[in-house]
């Protein structure tokens, strides 16, 4: 048996390299792995142009050479015209080097990408920096509200708030002073719901919060804080 | 932070607006921006090509010259654009760093003229992209080796006087070429190791019969005249063994070093072989280390240039070496393996077992194929053909990388010498041009001179006199003129200077000497050379001309002194009353001597320089007005 195995085996070889010598000339066409280069192409191809300069400015409250002067940096940091969510964490961590901005920035991705595509384009890009920087009041303090109510269902929950609380304070990192405590987040939730919460039902709706916000004086001063941002 | 990261700042800003219902105290005040202006094109202008760029693009780098209010140094009010006097070429890179965040480093640039730039510019080279920062880096490392081996060529060429005479022997042994001693002992082991080598060689030759007998060896009919031989080898290696390790810096280190463990084998077997005598058990063992004589052949790689580079590579591709073992390993148990089961069937099979096969698979993949054993089954042939096919490819893999190795060492090599005997030419040829400066300021001095003349008489239409000279050369030669009245000293040539000393030195031949003298002994008989002078202390000063390039080197003491008196009592303990003897012959009170040595040319000789003049009648202050308070005394 041990010969007859070893002379198969030998043979076996031999066609093996047969085979391939054969693949060398074109004659065995190979089956399959044809299409997998061009998939590559896909990726990308994938670009985004952004509206009309009059279009945006006329949904934005910006000045043609504001939107000339953003789209020029959103483009050199995006050139495919998209911003995805990993892109978008990389940018906004690197403001906070000390801690972990990873989870604030995904909130953050959120309330931004409006339609959910899961890519900011330069419009929504845009269009949120107009709410924040030349809105009035009353639309920041929408948005800010739309940024916690993570599920968008119209409610701030506890729980929602928590996690935003948490990763608010993820940005401080560890080398605080006072040190953070591990209920810091918790205990800032609870006094914001004392607050915010009129009727303890445990959610924070809409008007709870503008109505809030709207007696409370530091909040009212700070919203005005980055006017002059652009 | 980064250049692109920057533009997103403003987006970060607004968006902590997320943060402030749930503040609970008041935020701090935003940083005014003082004079905000809309995003401008400006127009840098390098060397006549015009860059535009928008101002924000580069104040993403504030810290840079680009960045910052330091450009403004650069502003051509009458063009509006900033005037960069520089390489347009490398400029494009550095523009493109502000604009992408990403700093290029092309490949075409030489790269000192490329450090220069950055550095003009304010940009670390640390920057450079990932992309290449691997070529900058090797050509950064190839340029500093370059430079490291020309300053210790030169470093080997200045003899230094006070080396005790353990570091003279070490040095002779290190560089045969220092002395003529250390040439000869060079010379000497190397006939000794060829002798020794050869001895090693011929005593196995069979050498003629002796009447009755079978053919024998040489070195058994001969044995007493080979033993002589050897003897006296062993001898001289002994000797230059006890002297290297005495002679060596560290003995320590030397002791593990490479050649000295090749030493220590060479002469081994002889001392062992003494001590053993004819002790049947032990002959064996005895024949065994006279295979280690054979040793004595790698201590010509103390000789020879070429077999210390091909044990450096050798050394350098321990990797290569190593992996090129390993896949031979692997292979020939593989095939070996298979050829035993191959052939297992055939009758009288030489494949006995499976390392009886390794021999024909490593014999069969390095094509050497004795054929002592060669498969009989067809499945042995196939595998056998498949064998050495794949064993051409295994070993021709890592050749090349060791080739290639050797190739840049041995190349490195060469060029490190060419470039050391190209540099004395060079250096000679810089020498004259800078001479030819320093006789130019004598020259217009001469004309000067007579240009003052004739002022005074009233002739200012000869204000040219001779060849008019340029406006730099009048203000350097300006200069220097300063400097000569400044020090109440003026410069003169050299014949002139050694004029002066020789009459000096023939009127007052001082015994007193200054305590450190430099041996060399031919400036032992000019005044100037054995007395101690105070001199000032002048940053770049170098003796001019030939005097000092004969000189090896000098010892400067430094002396803090501030006021005249303590100056002097400081120099009492140098030579004061030799100084006072002679000073009124020599009027060589304050000189001011070498300070650096003479290899390098001097950055421009009469610079510093102030020689004593020819009849100078004035009283000779110990300090010039220029003096610092540190004074510097040569000693020769």
């Amino acid at each position: 048996m041990g010969i007859q195995g070893m002379e198969l085996c030998a043979m076996a070889v031999v066609v093996l390299l047969f085979i391939a010598v054969l693949k060398q000339f074109g004659i065995l066409e190979p089956m399959s792995m044809e299409d997998s280069s061009d998939s590559e192409l896909e990726l990308s191809t994938v670009r985004h142009q952004p509206e009309g300069l009059d279009q945006l400015q006329t949904q934005t409250k910006f000045t043609k050479k504001e939107l000339q002067s953003l789209y020029r940096g959103f483009k050199n940091e995006c050139p495919t015209g998209l911003v995805d969510e990993d892109t978008f964490k990389l940018i906004y961590s690197q403001f906070f080097p000390q801690g972990d901005a990873t989870t604030y920035a995904h909130f953050l991705f959120n309330a931004f990408d409006a339609d959910g595509n899961g890519a900011i384009r330069f419009e929504d890009f845009v269009v949120g920096l107009s709410i924040l920087l030349r809105g009035t009041v009353h639309e920041k303090l929408k948005w800010a509200f739309n940024l916690y109510d993570i599920n968008k269902d119209g409610y701030i929950t506890k729980e929602e708030m928590l996690a935003i609380m948490k990763s608010i304070y993820d940005m401080m990192g560890h080398h605080t002073y006072p040190i953070l405590r591990e209920d810091a987040p918790l205990e800032h939730v609870e006094r914001f719901f004392q607050k915010m919460d009129r009727n303890q039902d445990g959610v924070v709706t809409i008007e709870e919060f503008l109505e809030t916000c709207q007696k409370d004086e530091n909040i009212m001063n700070s919203m005005q804080l980055f006017e002059n941002v652009i | 932070m980064a250049a692109g990261v920057a533009a997103w700042l403003p987006f970060a800003r607004a968006a902590a607006i997320g943060w402030m219902p749930v503040a609970n105290c008041p935020m701090p005040l935003a940083p005014a921006e003082k004079n905000k202006r809309q995003d401008e094109l400006i127009i840098l202008n390098v060397s006549g090509r015009r860059f535009q760029t928008w101002r924000t693009t580069l104040e993403r780098y504030p810290d840079t010259l680009l960045g910052s209010t330091e450009k403004e140094f650069f502003f051509n009010e009458d063009t509006k654009e900033y005037f960069f006097d520089r390489d347009p070429e490398v400029f494009r890179c550095v523009l493109n760093f502000y604009r992408t965040g990403k700093l290029h480093y092309p490949r075409y640039e030489c790269i000192s003229a490329y450090d220069d730039e950055l550095a003009f510019y304010g940009i670390l080279p640390e920057i450079i992209g990932d992309c290449c920062y691997e070529e900058y880096k090797d050509r950064k490392r190839e340029n500093a080796e370059r430079l490291m081996d020309d300053n210790d060529s030169e470093n080997n060429q200045e003899s230094m006087p006070s080396l005790s005479f353990r570091q003279t022997m070490w040095r002779a042994f290190e560089n045969p070429h220092t002395s003529t001693l250390a040439l000869v002992f060079y010379y000497v082991t190397g006939f000794f190791i060829a002798v020794s080598v050869i001895t090693n060689v011929v005593e196995t030759v069979p050498c003629g019969t002796v009447p009755g007998s079978k053919e024998l060896p040489c070195g058994e009919r001969y044995s007493v005249a080979f033993f002589c031989l050897d003897t006296a080898c062993v001898m001289i290696f002994t000797v230059e063994y006890l002297l290297r390790l005495f002679a060596a810096p560290s003995r320590y280190r030397f002791i593990r070093s490479v050649m000295s463990i090749i030493d220590v084998v060479a002469i081994m077997p002889y001392y062992i072989g003494l001590v053993m005598t004819n002790n049947e058990d032990v002959s064996g063992a005895f024949v065994t280390l006279r295979v280690f004589r054979v040793f004595r052949i790698f201590k010509f790689s103390r000789h020879s240039q070429g077999l210390r580079i091909l044990g450096y590579t050798l050394k350098s591709c321990a990797s290569e070496l190593g992996f090129l073992l390993f896949s031979l390993t692997m292979a020939i148990i593989i095939f070996a393996t298979v050829m035993f089961y191959a052939e297992k069937g055939s009758s009288a099979s030489k494949f006995t077992s499976i390392p009886a096969s390794f021999w024909y698979t490593i014999v069969t993949m390095t094509t050497l194929g004795y054929g002592d054993m060669v498969p009989k089954t067809i499945a042995g042939k196939i595998f056998g053909s498949i064998c050495s096919l794949s064993g051409v490819l295994v070993i021709a893999l890592p050749v090349p990388v060791i080739v290639s190795n050797f190739s840049r060492i041995y190349h490195q090599n060469q060029r490190a010498d060419k470039r050391r005997a190209q540099k004395k030419a060079r250096l000679a040829r810089i020498r004259v041009a800078k001479t030819g400066s320093s006789n130019a300021y004598l020259h217009s001095k001469r004309n000067g001179l007579l240009n003052e003349a004739l002022e005074l008489t009233g002739t200012p239409e000869e204000e040219h006199m001779g060849k008019t000279t340029s406006l730099i050369e009048s203000q350097h030669h300006h200069l220097l003129h300063c400097l000569e009245k400044t020090t109440n000293h003026e410069f003169i040539d050299e014949q002139m200077f050694e004029q002066n000393c020789m009459e000096s030195s023939m009127q007052n031949y001082s015994s007193t000497r200054s305590p450190s003298l430099s041996s060399h002994p031919g400036l032992t008989t000019t005044c100037c050379s054995r007395r101690s002078k105070k001199t000032t202390h002048l940053p770049s000063s170098n003796l001019p001309a030939t005097r000092l390039r004969s000189m090896q080197e000098l010892s400067t003491i430094h002396i803090q002194g501030s006021e005249q008196p303590s100056l002097t009592t400081s120099r009492s303990s140098l030579n004061l009353k030799a100084d006072d003897g002679l000073r009124p012959n020599c009027k060589t009170s304050q000189i001011t001597t070498a300070i650096i040595s003479i290899p390098t040319p001097p950055a421009l000789t009469p610079e510093g320089e102030s020689r004593p003049p020819p009849a100078s009648p004035g009283p000779n202050t110990n300090i010039p007005s220029i003096a610092s308070n540190v004074v510097k005394v040569s000693a020769l």
